[in-house]
């Protein structure tokens, strides 16, 4: 009986959570005209319209591959950073490793806001403005504190005796790195690798500020719609459903490995 | 306290098992007496926590029954049965002090704070616990914690059977000796049924009065340690008490001599008798300890090459090859060990026949 | 665990260092350098000293806008924790509905922050949204976040919860799952009630997650911008203009850098104060055994 007053539970969170989400999904099937007209729960008449202008207008579809190549770039940077120091934190002590930590967790507290325009004045200042690098770069700012935090706890659950007997056997530390231990933490890296590419892809402020054309995101190229004077509804929710997409897709392909690393406890 | 009955216990993780391998527990039938102390020995996996996880209720049997004093009480719950169990890593409430955790169990069953500060502070006294009973539990030692689950069960002065689940596993080598001791003491004073499982047999043989020795889902034999050790009754007993283990041989009866290629075995008569009998794959087995190494060839010895010597201080472990196969003979210190040629010889009394790896009686 | 002492494990940390300090302490400076002069053209400058904090810590606006930030943040944690935690105990765990709770759970997490606001924006315009039309039309209570402090505030709030609950969820969940059958076997044998099983197993069990939810939640509540930028624009009048707002609204929309820079500083600061108190607390709060 708990059990299912447990799963009843469930399952209303779960229709709340989707409902607002279902409804931006009735809007980007229908026309504007429609959607002013006449308030529907589902679209009569059906439309691709919205979505058609998204995939023929390059300004438009160019946000999403932008989107998608700064994210990449960013979460390939992290772990390539992040695993070495994690490494090192989890398993040696030196100078400064503590108050290193902590500088380290304090890059998260820093408001966006705060960092828009002197990020926006060091790259031009560097020639980078505009680029996808850029954004990867400045998305390193919060994202490399957090995969260093997580990676320790994953590396820190590994028994240090496995280290050892690889020295003694004579293993570089390069190759035990890469050919033993990174595979022992795979679900972690998998659960790091996750919340890296979730946040570069939710963050708005920095890769709006950072980008003009060339490298512009989806999510700045939608706003457009919204300043504009009669606002496309219809358009604007086909986009917004667009931009759920890739995430929903990244969520599908490592849920197995988040239910792992889930399970190793040390999120 | 009670007396333990396991009546054609069967149990099945799989919702709808089919074949016999689908079984964790195959068919138990077993009777544990009030206030014995009894050990559950078998290699991992063979079923031990199982049975274990039956007899204190967080599991229900596929099929069969448990009975405590006669009573059935196999739907009944955990908390219903008067059962404790002490788990192989130590199992505490980490924001509660010693005093606390001790008196968790006391406090959810209702009974007042006067009788539960009584009760406590006695089983801290017998577990030597007093002088650290206003602590937070989580910052003691191993052994310690173990002293604190095994007192949540000993606080319940309706316990009827503590259950162990191999105890000492995270306690450091030089306490595991002093909390086994603990325990015997504890047994002793409080006279409750104590089972306890392990995959150690040292473990198993020093602690209990009786133990049982599992194998694949099933309790193979249960008896006294000499009794495992003399009279195993089936091929794996042999095979996983005594160190090194019994030596097995596979052989063919032929009146009162086992044939093992080409070598003649003497057997006594009534054990070649019933060999005769008993069909299936027929074995000889003999433990190290009995098995005779001469210098010299005489009556009813076998000869056999030497082909290696362990010296283990007070005694020593020498490899034999027998017509193609390997045996292990263990020697006093003082015995002199041929070279490279040995004769062997099988002391009736002590050569066992097993037939499908259960002994002929 | 007893670490190795070695200072060349700094040549591992390096990369991170170079790669973090390239983007905090570099704007870090130019930030401190706004705060201490007054722009009046590019190239001419003029030092100040300490004038714009003065200015700003004097400023009422900013005043309003820190106690709406308190009380966002405070009412965030304040709802998300207990049920992020409850929906975490609810989850199954085993089986095919793990994937399909952690998937579903996790979909909000990975909407861009902005379509989270055109999602809200959408869904509750009392014209067209599901939520603002079906209070207005079907049940009958006024609700309008375009004008209306109060609706704004539920509004903000809601979306609030809808979006980051998950996190709190998952963490939650993550934490529950490390801890040891052994435990609840304990528990059924010792004859504790669910209740006390969650007070003294479950949730000191969780501690350490948890206090990494709180702290994120209250770190990025605290911070919030798109969202509500993207719903309300901060209004109606100034009723959902949280910290960020107002210093988006100084530092690039009016451009005074001079205010903009001390502002930053004045809210960097109260974050980290604050998340360093939340740390020591919770650190304090129960202290046991990890996991």
């Amino acid at each position: 009986m708990k059990g299912k007053k447990k799963v009843a539970g469930l399952v209303i969170y779960f229709i709340l959570l989707l409902i607002p989400i279902y409804w931006m999904l009735n809007m980007s099937l229908r026309s504007n005209a429609d959607i002013l007209a006449s308030f529907a729960l589902y679209p009569k008449n059906m439309t691709f319209m919205n979505y058609m202008k998204i995939f023929t207008d390059s300004s438009w579809y160019m946000g999403y591959v932008n989107s998608i190549i700064y994210v990449a770039m960013n979460t390939v940077i992290s772990l390539f950073v992040a695993l070495p120091a994690a490494y090192a934190f989890s398993r040696y002590q030196f100078v400064g490793d503590k108050q290193m930590f902590f500088w380290l967790l304090t890059n998260r507290m820093a408001p966006a806001a705060v960092f828009a325009l002197p990020f926006f004045q060091l790259y031009s200042t560097v020639g980078l403005l505009d680029t996808h690098i850029a954004v990867a770069l400045a998305h390193c700012l919060f994202n490399v504190p957090l995969a260093v935090w997580i990676l320790e706890g994953f590396m820190s659950g590994i028994p240090r005796e496995i280290d050892e007997t690889a020295f003694i056997d004579g293993y570089s530390f390069p190759r035990f790195f890469i050919t033993i231990f990174i595979p022992l933490i795979r679900a972690g890296v998998g659960v790091t690798a996750f919340f890296c590419f979730m946040f570069s892809w939710v963050e708005l402020l920095l890769a709006r500020t950072l980008t003009v054309t060339a490298a512009k995101p989806i999510s700045a190229i939608m706003t457009r719609t919204i300043s504009a004077t009669g606002l496309d509804y219809g358009l604007l929710a086909a986009a917004g459903v667009l931009t759920i997409v890739p995430g929903a897709m990244v969520i599908w392909f490592v849920r197995n490995h988040m239910a792992k690393g889930f399970a190793l406890g040390r999120v | 306290m009670a007396r333990i009955e396991l009546s054609e216990i069967a149990h099945s993780y799989v919702p709808r098992p089919g074949e016999e391998s689908e079984y964790a527990l195959k068919k138990i039938n077993n009777v544990w007496e009030d206030g014995a102390a009894c050990a559950l020995l078998g290699p991992s996996g063979c079923g031990k926590t199982t049975l274990l996880n039956i007899v204190s209720g967080l599991l229900t049997p596929s099929r069969g029954r448990v009975l405590f004093d006669g009573r059935d009480v196999t739907t009944l719950r955990a908390e219903k049965r008067n059962i404790a169990q002490v788990f192989q890593f130590p199992v505490l409430y980490d924001t509660m002090s010693v005093y606390d955790n001790l008196a968790f169990p006391l406090r959810n069953r209702g009974i007042n704070e006067t009788r539960v500060r009584d009760r406590v502070l006695e089983i801290a006294e017998v577990l030597e616990l007093t002088s650290f009973i206003g602590k937070r539990a989580a910052g003691l030692a191993a052994d310690a914690k173990q002293k604190i689950s095994l007192g949540r069960g000993l606080v319940r002065s309706d316990v009827a059977a503590i259950l162990f689940d191999e105890p000492l596993t995270v306690i450091d080598p030089q306490l595991k000796w002093h909390l086994r001791r603990k325990l015997k003491e504890i047994h002793e004073k409080l006279k409750l049924t104590f089972i306890y499982v392990t995959h150690d047999q040292m473990e198993a043989l020093t602690f209990a009065d009786q133990v049982a020795v599992m194998y694949e889902g099933e309790i193979v034999q249960v008896g006294s340690p000499q009794d495992l050790f003399e009279n195993p009754e089936h091929r794996f007993v042999g095979y996983f008490i005594g160190s090194p283990g019994m030596n097995f041989l596979e052989c063919t009866i032929d009146g009162k001599v086992a044939h093992v290629d080409g070598a003649d075995i003497r057997l006594d008569e009534k054990t070649a008798a019933k060999g005769l009998e008993a069909g299936g794959k027929l074995e000889l087995g003999i433990r190290p300890m009995y098995l005779e190494v001469h210098g010299k060839p005489g009556e009813n010895r076998v000869e056999a090459g030497v082909r290696m010597v362990e010296d283990l201080g007070s005694y020593k472990i020498v490899t034999l090859r027998l017509a193609g196969r390997t045996l292990k003979a263990s020697l006093s210190d003082d015995q002199p060990v041929p070279e490279k040629r040995a004769w062997l010889h099988f002391p009736p009394k002590w050569t066992r026949l097993f037939a499908d790896g259960w002994r002929i009686k | 665990m007893e670490k190795w002492s070695n200072n060349k494990a700094w040549l591992l940390v390096l990369p991170v260092f170079v790669i973090v300090a390239f983007s905090a302490i570099i704007p870090l400076m130019t930030v401190i350098n706004y705060s201490v002069q007054d722009i009046l053209a590019p190239g001419q400058k003029v030092f100040v000293g300490t004038e714009w904090y003065r200015e700003m810590l004097g400023d009422y606006r900013l005043h309003e806008a820190l106690w709406r930030q308190f009380l966002f943040s405070g009412l965030v944690l304040l709802i998300e924790m207990p049920l992020g935690i409850l929906i975490a105990l609810a989850m199954p765990k085993k089986g095919w509905g793990v994937s399909v709770c952690l998937v579903t759970i996790a979909l909000p997490l990975l909407i861009p922050w902005n379509t989270i606001g055109t999602i809200w924006f959408i869904f509750t315009r009392p014209d067209i949204g599901l939520l603002g039309a079906g209070m207005n039309n079907w049940l009958g209570i006024a609700f309008d976040h375009t004008a209306n402090p109060l609706d704004a505030w539920i509004t903000v709030m809601m979306m609030e919860v809808w979006h980051w609950t998950p996190l709190v969820a998952l963490l939650a969940y993550a934490g529950l799952r490390a801890i040891p059958e052994a435990y609840y076997q304990a528990a059924r044998i010792d004859g504790a009630s669910a209740w006390s099983t969650f007070l003294f197993i479950q949730l000191p069990k969780m501690r350490g997650v948890l206090t990494i939810a709180f702290l994120l939640r209250f770190m990025d509540s605290f911070l919030i911008y798109a969202e509500p930028f993207v719903l309300t624009g901060g209004g109606p009048g100034n009723s959902t203009t949280f910290l960020s707002i107002y210093l988006v609204k100084i530092a690039l929309l009016q451009f005074d850098l001079g205010p903009g820079g001390a502002f930053s500083l004045i809210y960097f600061v109260i974050v980290l104060l604050f998340s360093f108190i939340f740390y020591q607390a919770l650190q304090r709060v129960g202290k046991g055994e990890k996991v």
